[in-house]
């Protein structure tokens, strides 16, 4: 299982949990698993949505592989100029 | 790909300041930008604008236009197909309004003439029906349940029940309980703070020249800092295949973030293809103003708890922002930033966007940053002042690190806050006396720094010379870094190399000229097609010698036997290995294509005096030091170039720039004599201190440098003033009328 | 509209054209003779991008009639190097990396010259004064004005 820290506005579509559990080796896994678990969060991370893995972040890369100790903290899709 | 953490690397090309390529055709008047390219036959267009802030078009009529002798096209809205993605739909409307007008400026119609003259005649022709509507340009106005609705049905599930509509969106961060932080402070400062919108203000207006034929094949020309962003998206709202565009970036003449943006493009093709013609447009820098993108505008409240020896105890942010009429994530970016140069217990920032009467926000340096960290950093200072502490001192003592937890959630790697802050202390700027009406202000800064889709190849010529084809706009030397590090790589000279921006159909997918992510990404790029390059030269000389493959090293630009086991042949050169290429296999080339992560986070410190004439209310800057972490400095002059540029920036919106509207929802100032930036009387020298801290994520330590100087100006200037008059202003800009009624509050 | 005939020195050279009595120098520059260097910032002379010398007198181009081109000189930027031999001003500006994007530095290239042409030794606030009607967006203007002083140097040794 991973923990995945979601941020604060996503908590009312997690049953007000700031940090979830789920089944995921990778960032697409996460996702899935995100989206099928908590249907709420569907439409943002359809939006978009990077994932900070041990304080790296990645904004797209599907097959980011996720440790079992790592920290994953899910951030919204970055956008710069 | 790591840092190459092979003992300390010592740089040969790296790291110096060769001559930009491009330096002959920019001082010779030579160098292309949107503007200078014409075509035979080519028409000019002109654009109808918006009088009104907010109004429904009930009806337009272009057939006096259309009738008038010398025009060749006119388009509004109805040539185009509404967009199912949101995204692309903003934008189409946003170039061409359909049933409502949502700002002042908005663009209503567009003409294609045989000359200017005929297109300006022409616009006056057409006949728009308006049907006026309430309007709303201020945020807080904006969020009221009773204000005028700019758009329906734009909120995202993220927005708490019983909003005004016009919020779209909504986002919280941090951690920790902030109520058990509040209760272990000594002092607790809340404050409000407003920034307003500020323009890019790019010297270069927007310009394009489009050709498309019947058969859907079209050529674009446009200033712009990601040509394959131009395509994909004029593609869509034209209906064509993305490889029936080709989109060449001109020179680009400013961009800031105001130019990954699409305004007149579907439109130049759009005429052009309805023409049979090639189509010029050229904004007119009110058109500029009005109708490209400035930042957001902010309503922040911020409060903050300290120990009296300067422990944070807990923060908290509450950002209102609006990018303008249309929905705007920038608000996300401003929440997770403004506390991420601390180390915090207790940390929450609480945001909301709402939709005003305005035009619609384009990127614009660390968009959503500076707003918020303005706030924050005012905050913290006047705690300093309030419980007479040294706001370095104070910032050194709470300053994220290593293993900080950040206010936005991952715990941070390597990172430079605490030898910028470090270097200010030890800095002479930090203790040079001070004389009446003066003061001294500092403020921390921090921005994200993104990698993203990157391509390139690199091409090894017959004479030992390397071509070098990548896909970002040259906003700033970039094309000097990138050969700087393919001839690191390589280990030939500068000199040998070209590096070219190509156009969509050469090279695969660029992402646009973003947070600060060119010398990272098509550097990193670069090093990998420069290695792939080198595995094949090795291979070409394997073959020759007769040995292994694996038995062949590059060395110093040339292939080496990797020891005495492998044979005895003198190193066979990049330029020995070309000539031959023909005999050996074939043209030689090295390629990358990839999606960059890791480009790793950076902070900045800046350091400002200032004199205040308390008779005009004018502020003077006096001194000004810039300390930033920029990981290893490829060009170390374009590196300083871009903190100076960045302050400077960052001055003249803490100073004197801003966009006001009027009681009727206009823009009062879209030109450059009442929207100031900043000249060179204005300034003194601005200081620069590099500190290389390697970023682990590229092999030569390379950061984003670009969009972080921007950040600490605001509160940097507002801390100063504060410092000098002895009263706390809380709107920027700090414009001598706003520091007069300050004074005379007194 | 009647159109003007003018003609005109660009850069040491003859030159005739015609033009609209309303039409700008700096258009007709950009558009009816092929020099492009001078740029439109903003069309109202408060940017400074579309500098060029009118008869020795250092102008902005939106702010002229095409028409008052007539029987006067005009220097552009195009004419600022002596063939393939760049103007100091011009080396110094490579040299120190005194430009980012480079659309304004024709203008500042231009003003400069003229700074210098009347004030050989200028001090920093001098140079400061001089190009605070050319806009730059990008520098922060430390490295122009660094190399405007190190160009007025060089011309002196020479």
């Amino acid at each position: 299982m991973v923990a995945v820290v979601i941020w604060g506005s996503l908590r009312r579509f997690t049953d007000g949990q700031g940090e979830v559990e789920v089944e995921a080796r990778n960032f697409k896994e996460l996702m899935e698993a995100l989206s099928a678990r908590y249907p709420g969060l569907k439409p943002q991370i359809e939006r978009g949505v990077s994932l900070a893995l041990d304080g790296r972040i990645y904004r797209e890369a599907w097959f980011t592989e996720i440790g079992p100790d790592s920290e994953v903290v899910l951030m919204p899709y970055m956008a710069g100029g | 790909m790591a840092l190459d953490n092979t003992g300390q690397r010592v740089f040969k090309v790296v790291g110096t300041r060769p001559p930009r390529p491009d330096g002959v055709d920019k001082v010779t008047g030579r160098a292309l930008y949107g503007a200078d390219m014409s075509a035979p036959g080519m028409l000019v267009a002109h654009i109808l604008r918006s009088p009104h802030a907010h109004a429904e078009i009930v009806s337009i009529d272009t057939s006096a236009a259309e009738a008038l002798q010398g025009v060749k096209a006119v388009v509004t809205a109805a040539d185009f197909t509404p967009q199912e993605d949101e995204y692309l739909d903003d934008i189409l409307v946003n170039c061409l309004a359909r049933d409502k007008v949502l700002y002042d400026g908005h663009a209503v119609a567009a003409v294609a003439a045989t000359s200017a003259d005929v297109a300006k005649a022409a616009l006056k022709l057409i006949k728009v029906e308006y049907r006026k509507l309430p309007h709303v340009t201020d945020v807080d106005a904006a969020m009221r349940p009773d204000a005028p609705i700019v758009q329906s049905g734009r909120s995202l599930e993220t927005v708490p029940e019983g909003m005004s509509e016009n919020v779209t969106s909504h986002c919280e961060f941090g951690h920790g309980d902030l109520e058990a932080g509040f209760a272990k402070a000594d002092l607790i400062i809340e404050r409000s703070f407003t920034t307003a919108a500020t323009h890019q203000g790019y010297i270069e207006p927007h310009a394009c020249l489009a050709t498309m034929g019947a058969d859907g094949k079209g050529d674009l020309w446009c200033c712009t800092q990601g040509q394959y962003n131009v395509r994909s998206i004029c593609a869509d709202l034209l209906g064509i295949e993305a490889s029936q565009l080709r989109v060449t970036a001109s020179e680009i003449g400013g961009g800031f973030g105001g130019k990954t943006t699409v305004f007149i493009e579907p439109v130049a093709l759009a005429l052009s293809r309805k023409s049979g013609r090639p189509v010029k447009i050229v904004m007119s820098r009110s058109e500029v103003f009005l109708a490209t993108g400035p930042t957001v505008s902010s309503s922040t409240d911020v409060k903050i708890g300290m120990t009296k020896d300067g422990r944070i105890t807990a923060g908290q942010a509450h950002l209102r922002y609006s990018g303008g009429a249309f929905p705007c994530g920038t608000v996300d970016m401003g929440a997770q930033a403004a506390f991420a140069a601390y180390d915090l217990e207790a940390v929450q920032t609480l945001g909301w966007n709402a939709l005003t009467n305005r035009p619609k926000e384009a990127a614009y340096r660390a968009p959503g940053a500076p707003q918020a960290i303005y706030a924050v950093e005012s905050v913290v200072d006047e705690l300093c002042q309030q419980l007479g502490l040294d706001p370095l001192e104070v910032r050194l003592k709470n300053a994220a690190r290593k293993g900080t937890k950040s206010s936005y959630g991952p715990t941070f790697d390597d990172i430079g806050l605490m030898a910028t802050l470090e270097a200010a202390k030890a800095h002479p700027h930090y203790s040079a006396p001070l004389g009446e009406n003066q003061g001294r202000g500092l403020s921390a800064g921090f921005w994200f720094n993104f990698g993203g889709n990157t391509c390139v190849t690199l091409n090894v010529n017959t004479d030992g010379t390397v071509g070098i084809t990548e896909g970002n706009p040259d906003i700033g030397g970039s094309r000097a870094a990138i050969s700087q590090m393919a001839a690191e790589e390589l280990g030939i000279p500068y000199d040998k190399i070209r590096t070219i921006v190509a156009d969509t159909s050469s090279l695969g997918h660029n992402d646009v000229t973003d947070g600060s992510r060119v010398t990272f990404s098509v550097g990193l790029a670069t090093i990998k097609a420069a290695r792939d390059a080198i595995s094949k030269m090795c291979s070409r000389a394997a073959q020759i010698w007769g040995i292994d493959e694996e038995a062949v090293v590059w060395e110093d630009g040339a292939a080496c036997p990797a020891g005495p086991n492998a044979g005895k042949f003198p190193p066979m050169t990049l330029a020995e290995i070309a000539a031959v290429s023909f005999n050996t296999g074939g043209p030689i080339a090295g390629h990358y294509e990839f999606n960059a992560d890791g480009a790793g986070v950076s902070f900045g410190v800046h350091l400002v005096d200032v004199e205040v004439d308390r008779e005009t209310g004018g502020t003077k800057v006096l001194r000004y030091t810039v300390f930033q972490d920029a990981g290893k400095a490829v060009h170390p002059s374009y590196v300083e170039g871009q903190m100076q540029g960045g302050a400077v920036q960052g001055i003249g919106w803490a100073l004197n720039e801003e966009y006001i509207y009027g009681e009727d929802g206009r823009l009062q100032n879209p030109g450059f004599l009442d929207y100031r930036i900043p000249v060179a009387s204005d300034l003194p020298k601005i200081d620069t201190v590099i500190l290389e801290i390697p970023n682990p994520g590229h092999p030569y330590g390379v950061r984003g440098v670009g969009e972080t100087p921007i950040v600490p100006p605001l509160a940097a200037l507002s801390n100063a003033v504060s410092r000098a008059i002895g009263k706390r202003l809380h709107s920027l800009p700090m414009s001598p009328p706003r520091i007069l009624k300050a004074l005379s509050e007194a | 509209m009647k159109t003007i005939h003018v003609s005109t020195t660009v850069n040491g050279d003859a030159a005739e054209f015609i033009c609209g009595p309303d039409e700008s120098l700096l258009d007709v520059l950009r558009n009816r003779l092929g020099l492009t260097g001078a740029k439109e910032g903003c069309g109202t002379g408060d940017c400074g991008a579309c500098s060029v010398m009118l008869d020795g007198r250092l102008v902005c181009s939106c702010l002229v009639l095409g028409a008052e081109a007539e029987g006067v000189t005009v220097d552009t930027i195009e004419g600022l190097a002596e063939g393939d031999h760049l103007h100091p001003l011009q080396q110094s500006f490579i040299d120190h990396a005194a430009l980012q994007c480079g659309v304004c530095t024709p203008g500042i290239l231009v003003a400069a010259k003229a700074l210098l042409d009347r004030n050989p030794d200028p001090t920093e606030t001098e140079v400061r004064y001089w190009l605070a009607g050319n806009l730059c967006r990008c520098t922060g203007y430390d490295k122009i004005i660094h190399a405007v002083m190190d160009a007025a140097k060089t011309m002196r040794a020479a």
